[in-house]
């Protein structure tokens, strides 16, 4: 107890620097890969990408940042057996942050692809194997979370298989696919806003005090969808005919159509990547300044403040305008093999996906899903080449970071510990 | 950071833009065949040099479009169609200018000579077995509407038909070269007997562009039904 009396501010203020930096290092680089899919096609622009991920990860971090966030504070560790001794939960928390900090550091220069979910998940574990006792970890709910980082990108990909074909059905595949795409595309624009909202609004949201009954979330849900297809509906009314590009790609004016379309999806992807993955950084900050603003009490009742979720937000803001926007730039030049209807099935799919987990408190890596969204665009025969390699370097990701986030967790946890005590 | 980037390593090179790439140089080299065999006719020495020498520049370039591709589809690739078809599609085209430059080798290596009562049947031989080259070209062009429609619905109904009418192209070339070999017998005894050889030969050869260019779409066909 002295402990969280003596140095109280400072460990709040190493909380919230360590907090700013995972945010700032989500910002830089996971952002890139949400909005990747949507620059890739060439349906918005870096800049324009910026734009709508400052807004709707701010947004999603916001409005829905809350039951993930809610996880890693008090779902995976269990501090009642060191209730006299808050500080080791402080200490486990600043080291947690610390250690999934460092190793996405260590692991991006390398070039592996590792998940911020994934080292922040396998830090917790780690220190508090390490400081508590391994009993003291909630193994059901890592079993939980484990299990959705197999079954949502396969959710992803089975719905962007889906939206695909529902698209070839209903657009590519008629006598007119350009008059087809202007009457179905303001459906499936509905579509983009009705599943976000109905996901997020269900039942209501807790920390702004709004109270929905299951009615009445469906229809704020469908009056959202509404208003976005009427806003796509007028978008889609300015695209014309290019016959000239026609004649070289027959589905060129088509494609057009998506470019409006995928505005929406690209807000959906900021929207759920925010959130989702800002629960990573600012989780642990949430858990450590609950316990010192309370004086060293542990019941974790208290709601999430505001401000906390504020700077999750503005941390990834600015992780995305100093280096984010550099990474999307290089995506952008890459993927060139997405048109903007391949890209809208593969974003919506994913943005659908990691909302339904935000809403379920599950983290989990949205650049996974992507890559499972993607993957079942490719299974619809719509992509010409996938490199199946990303998967096993993915797969050899989880493996190792686990462990290398438990044990560097441990580590600074014994050296916060030394220093303070 | 940015070769670390997950979703853009994702992406490998689609094959298609290649493979459409490598028919349109392997079209160069079979539509010069034209000019070269007219050239000769007329005795234009300098045309004839620089057809040839198109035609041999065009065929080393479609060896490198197709060598590079070939290096760019390892096994790992998930792609929408089978990777050997793939491989058998571009395989025939490269074999259209390969046949392309030997037609055009013997012609000039030998000093050929076309005798009057060959040059209009053979000038209508060539000029459709380019016509089939061209219809399989437009047909491979259409690879980016079958990816868009995942190789299903109108697309491949449209593409089965231009299939249909390459088959009946390729159909009066044999008839066309058929035609060309009973009068080339007929005058058999007033010609050098290398030289009738060796137009029996060519004739075959030109036949050859139409033969591959069929066998192109055939592939296709397997390419699509995967």
């Amino acid at each position: 107890m002295e402990i969280i009396a003596q140095y109280g501010t400072i460990l709040l203020v190493l909380a919230v620097i360590f907090g700013l930096y995972m945010t700032w290092g989500i910002g830089a680089n996971d952002v890139a890969n949400a909005m990747g899919t949507s620059v890739g096609s060439g349906a918005i622009t870096v800049k324009q990408a910026i734009v709508i991920a400052a807004i709707f990860e701010f947004t999603g971090a916001f409005i829905a940042g809350g039951n993930v966030t809610s996880t890693i504070r008090k779902g995976i560790v269990d501090p009642s057996s060191i209730a006299n001794q808050p500080e080791i939960l402080v200490f486990g928390m600043l080291a947690a942050l610390l250690a999934a900090g460092v190793w996405l550091m260590i692991a991006s220069t390398r070039g592996w692809p590792v998940s911020t979910t994934h080292s922040i998940v396998g830090a917790l574990v780690g220190f508090t194997v390490a400081g508590i006792g391994f009993d003291a970890v909630h193994w059901g709910k890592i079993g939980q979370i484990a299990a959705s980082w197999i079954v949502s990108p396969a959710l992803g990909g089975f719905l962007a298989y889906m939206l695909m074909m529902s698209i070839r059905k209903t657009i590519l595949d008629t006598e007119r696919p350009f008059e087809s795409a202007r009457r179905w595309g303001p459906a499936y624009v509905f579509l983009v806003g009705f599943i976000i909202s109905l996901v997020t609004l269900f039942k209501g949201l807790k920390h702004l005090n709004l109270e929905l009954t299951v009615p009445m979330s469906f229809l704020s849900a469908l009056v959202f969808g509404a208003i976005c297809a009427a806003v796509g509906w007028a978008l889609i009314q300015k695209v014309e005919v290019d016959p000239e590009a026609d004649r070289d790609y027959h589905f060129a004016s088509v494609e057009k159509i998506f470019v409006p379309m995928m505005i929406f999806t690209a807000c959906a992807m900021a929207f759920a990547h925010g959130s989702n993955d800002v629960a990573n950084g600012i989780g642990p900050l949430a858990a450590v300044a609950s316990i010192i603003r309370s004086g060293g009490e542990m019941a974790q009742t208290s709601e999430l403040p505001l401000w906390i979720l504020v700077m999750g937000g503005v941390g990834i803001v600015v992780g995305l305008a100093t280096m984010g926007y550099r990474v999307m730039q290089t995506i952008g030049t890459r993927i060139t093999q997405l048109t903007p209807s391949r890209g809208f099935c593969a974003t919506l799919a994913a943005a659908a996906t990691v909302v339904l987990a935000s809403r379920t408190g599950l983290p989990v890596s949205t650049t996974h899903i992507a890559v499972g969204a993607v993957i079942g665009v490719g299974m619809a025969r719509g992509v010409g080449a996938i490199d199946l390699r990303v998967i096993g370097g993915i797969v050899v990701s989880w493996v190792i970071t686990l462990p290398a986030g438990g044990i560097l967790a441990a580590l600074f946890f014994f050296m916060l510990k030394g220093m303070f005590t | 950071m940015s070769s670390g980037n997950t979703l853009s390593r994702l992406f490998g090179k689609s094959p298609f833009l290649p493979l459409q790439t490598h028919m349109r140089v392997v079209l160069e080299c079979a539509r010069e065949i034209q000019p070269l065999i007219e050239a000769l006719a007329r005795g234009d020495e300098e045309r004839v040099i620089k057809a040839k020498d198109h035609i041999f520049e065009r065929e080393a370039e479609a060896d490198r479009i197709k060598n590079e591709l070939r290096l760019q589809l390892p096994r790992s690739l998930f792609m929408p169609v089978d990777r050997r078809d793939l491989l058998e599609v571009l395989h025939m085209q490269d074999a259209i200018a390969n046949t392309a430059q030997d037609v055009a080798g013997l012609l000039i290596e030998r000093q050929m000579t076309i005798p009057d009562f060959m040059h209009d049947p053979l000038i209508a031989l060539t000029s459709r077995c380019i016509d089939t080259c061209e219809h399989s070209a437009s047909i491979i062009e259409e690879l980016d509407e079958l990816l868009a429609m995942g190789f299903r619905g109108r697309e491949v109904d449209k593409v089965d038909a231009m299939l249909t009418e390459l088959n009946s192209i390729e159909d009066e070339t044999d008839e066309l070269g058929i035609a060309l070999a009973r009068s080339l017998f007929k005058h058999e005894s007033e010609m050098d007997p290398v030289s009738v050889m060796m137009w029996y030969r060519l004739i075959e050869w030109i036949g050859d562009l139409a033969d591959y260019a069929e066998k192109v779409g055939d592939r296709l066909r397997l390419l699509i039904a995967k």
